[in-house]
């Protein structure tokens, strides 16, 4: 299948160069044949399109990833000189790389020909006086800046806004209603249907790639569990399996079980907080409190089985840093079945809620061709049949060796994103338990002593490791590039919530303003892990 | 709807009963590292510096440890970790407690600048069953014009400064500001930084602060008992 894939890339194009990192392929193409390769990739073959990576040092390399189903990972790579001249922009081909372009854009100032919309993305351009591209090697990241930013324009005012009798825009944040994560969102409403809806993010961007770039490896992963941490543990485990790619550590099997069962207790959390969210936007008091109930308990499992309410604190290279017996691991499974009873029940009371239902059913619809275009990953995407998951798709640890059915809905509206949290939440109990179940069969004690100073060898030669996981809302791209002194030189991930962040002013527009409270918390998106 | 109604009432109160009962139930607090005259000390191990020294003796400073566990006994360290919540303090340039007239309604607005979600969640879910702050009389309110109390969490990034400082101005005096979490009061991890300040105080002045990373709900409700002067706050 990637044999064949590889030949017909060849067929139309020239490959300069073909390597493999991380065990990936890895086809170096001209820069003027990149929108037909892509095109060819995404469009005639249907593969997903995972994400670009920039690198920028010496030389300028990005990194284009696309990904079968077959199992497969496919990267296409441009390697120039550095110059002015822009690179052809694939975001007309693919549109979910539009906001990717933009922030390699703003991060590193790399060109783009053909995007429509460069600048003022990720650095916003109201709040510095003059531009800066923070991921350039030359920029110091320690320098307080932020004291003597000077002035930009103070407030920032929307490109272009619809105009008419009977229009008005609506700006919401970056502080409303309660408890909230800052983003902000500016509605154009005519009457009460919105026409128009612009996210604008980045408020809480705190630079965490270039922040790790220069620190040791065990001080990074502390920074790939805090950016986001209501999915901590999936983040931590990317970057740990990244490193571990890189240096070629294999884990033992009860990590690998171990790091399942944290991963999945994880997700059922994290979906549990999302049906809470759903139920809250309705104002429907009693279920909110029932979900309420069900996280609040999960967050106390979750604490007595390692210490933290959020799972902090458990994640290094190739171990789980405390030590877990099996015990406790069997009382998770236990705990959490006895969950599974009640979140049947919250659901089948929810689904013969008719005013419940009424705020859900065919609002805030986001159809299979726009989610495939955006590259929606994740329940999002699940419930507007993109089928897309890497526990599946991409198995990584030991999920080859559980049984469990992906979540599918292909309405796309609120309705089947909530039937799809539902789903899954359940399918997590599941594969707990599968996974304790096979825990017992192995040492929980056996577990890889990481020595840095046992991969000089490797870490010589500046080792790239790639990891896949497939965190609470979706896809996650982590890429690591370790350095000669064991530090990292390039962190990049890709978060799940960007992708989905992307198309969510989709699922708005056409409906009814009061609706868009409702649509947001069906969406149950982090703004932290997208703006990192 | 009649089901909704039988199934609440079936559920019965889950409600804490703090603060007229210290709360011990298991899972509640994440705990904290305390030293101990046994305890072998290795200040290196912190990856924030958090372990100091003065004089001859050292204290762990609460306001940067980040909850990595490498100090913890079970984790390659030899530190015992104690459980409680009860941590906030107030600082040494704010202005205390609120007066009395606030003691049985205070609102609450809160800002986030760039929190991890964790804090933000934990903060939610004071409004949660099990913690149900309304019985105390503390309320959140969109608007700051309506806000007693402001909650910031997070460390405050550059593109949140702004939306800060208005957010501040706004309130009506008498008012108070209580910064929630390590990187809300040092920057945690995230600092030092081209775009984050290296706490709350750096850009309004702070009156109240609760360690953890994130602190407990209950770690907040001590808070803003405290805070708000229902309670003394306790040595």
């Amino acid at each position: 299948m990637l044999d064949r894939l590889i030949s017909d890339i060849k067929n139309i194009t020239n490959v300069i160069k073909y390597c493999e990192l991380s065990s990936l392929p890895v086809l170096e193409i001209k820069k003027e044949e990149l929108q037909k390769v892509c095109r060819l990739l995404f469009h005639k073959k249907h593969l997903h399109f995972g994400g670009i990576v920039a690198e920028q040092d010496e030389t300028r390399r990005l990194y284009y990833f696309f990904l079968s189903k077959e199992k497969k990972a496919l990267i296409l790579k441009i390697e120039e000189k550095i110059s002015p001249h822009p690179i052809p922009s694939i975001s007309t081909i693919i549109h979910g790389a539009d906001w990717l372009e933009r922030e390699i854009e703003d991060l590193f100032g790399i060109g783009f020909r053909g995007h429509p919309r460069l600048g003022d993305f990720v650095i916003h351009s109201e709040s510095w006086g003059k531009t800066i591209k923070p991921m350039r090697k030359d920029f110091n990241v320690t320098q307080p800046l932020y004291k003597k930013a000077g002035t930009g324009p103070d407030f920032w005012k929307p490109i272009r806004i619809v105009e008419g009798q009977g229009v008005f825009a609506m700006p919401i944040g970056p502080i409303y209603s309660g408890p909230s994560e800052a983003v902000h969102f500016m509605l154009e409403t005519v009457g009460e249907e919105i026409i128009r809806a612009k996210t604008r993010l980045f408020y809480k961007y705190r630079a965490v790639e270039k922040l790790a770039e220069g620190k040791t490896i065990s001080d990074v992963i502390l920074l790939a569990e805090r950016f986001s941490g209501t999915s901590a543990f999936s983040h931590a485990l990317g970057f740990s399996m990244a490193v571990e790619n890189a240096l070629g550590i294999k884990c033992s099997k009860s990590t690998q079980l171990l790091r399942i069962i944290i991963c999945e207790l994880e997700r059922l959390r994290h979906h549990i907080a999302r049906i809470e969210g759903i139920c809250n936007s309705t104002g429907l008091c009693v279920a909110t409190s029932q979900a309420g109930i069900l996280h609040e308990e999960l967050l106390r499992i979750s604490c007595e089985f390692s210490g933290h309410r959020y799972l902090f604190g458990l994640s290094a290279i190739g171990k789980i840093l405390k030590d877990i017996s099996y015990d406790s691991c069997s009382t998770l499974a236990q705990k959490s079945s006895s969950l599974l009873k009640r979140i049947k029940r919250l659901e089948s009371m929810l689904r013969f809620s008719s005013s419940f239902l009424d705020r859900l059913e065919e609002v805030g619809i986001v159809n299979p061709e726009q989610a495939r275009q955006l590259c929606l990953v994740g329940p999002v995407g699940r419930a507007s049949g993109q089928d897309f998951d890497l526990r599946c798709d991409l198995p990584y640890l030991c999920y080859k060796d559980i049984e469990f059915n992906r979540a599918i809905e292909f309405e796309g509206d609120g309705y089947a994103r909530l039937r799809v949290f539902f789903k899954e939440a359940k399918e997590c109990i599941k594969i707990i338990k599968q996974a304790v179940e096979l825990l017992k069969d192995y040492d929980v004690n056996d577990q890889f002593d990481f020595d840095i100073n046992n991969f000089k060898e490797t870490l010589s030669k500046k080792p790239v490791g790639i990891s896949f996981v497939e965190a609470p809302s979706g896809a996650a791209l982590h890429w690591v590039r370790l350095n000669k002194n064991a530090t990292v030189e390039r962190y990049r991930i890709i978060p799940p919530a960007f992708f989905n962040w992307h198309g969510f002013h989709l699922s708005t527009e056409g409906f009814a303003f009061q609706d868009f409270p409702i649509i947001l918390a069906t969406f149950g998106l982090s703004v932290a892990e997208n703006d990192r | 709807m009649k089901q909704w109604i039988i199934e609440g009432i079936r559920t019965g109160i889950k409600t804490t009963k703090y603060p007229k009962k210290f709360d011990t139930s298991p899972g509640i607090s994440p705990s904290r590292p305390i030293l101990t005259q046994s305890s072998k000390i290795d200040p290196s191990i912190c990856p924030t510096g958090a372990i100091k020294k003065k004089g001859k003796s050292y204290y762990i400073d609460y306001s940067r440890c980040i909850y990595c566990y490498r100090c913890k006994d079970d984790r390659g360290g030899s530190l015992n970790w104690e459980d409680g919540y009860e941590w906030a303090y107030f600082t040494k340039k704010g202005q205390g407690p609120l007066k009395s007239s606030f003691r049985s309604s205070t609102h609450i607005l809160v800002v986030d600048t760039g929190s991890c979600g964790a804090c933000l969640s934990e903060v939610e879910l004071l409004n949660n069953p099990y913690y149900n702050m309304h019985r105390l009389g503390f309320f959140v309110t969109p608007s700051p014009r309506k806000a007693d109390i402001l909650m910031v969490v997070g460390p405050v990034t550059h593109h949140m400064e702004l939306a800060l400082k208005k957010a501040f101005d706004a309130m009506p005096t008498p008012k108070r500001v209580m910064a929630v979490g390590t990187c809300a009061i040092s920057g945690g991890i995230f600092t030092p930084s081209f775009i984050t300040a290296s706490s709350v105080s750096e850009v309004i002045p702070v009156d109240l602060e609760v360690p953890g990373d994130p602190p407990p709900p209950l770690a907040i409700l001590y808070g803003l008992l405290i805070l708000s002067g229902k309670m003394q706050p306790k040595e």
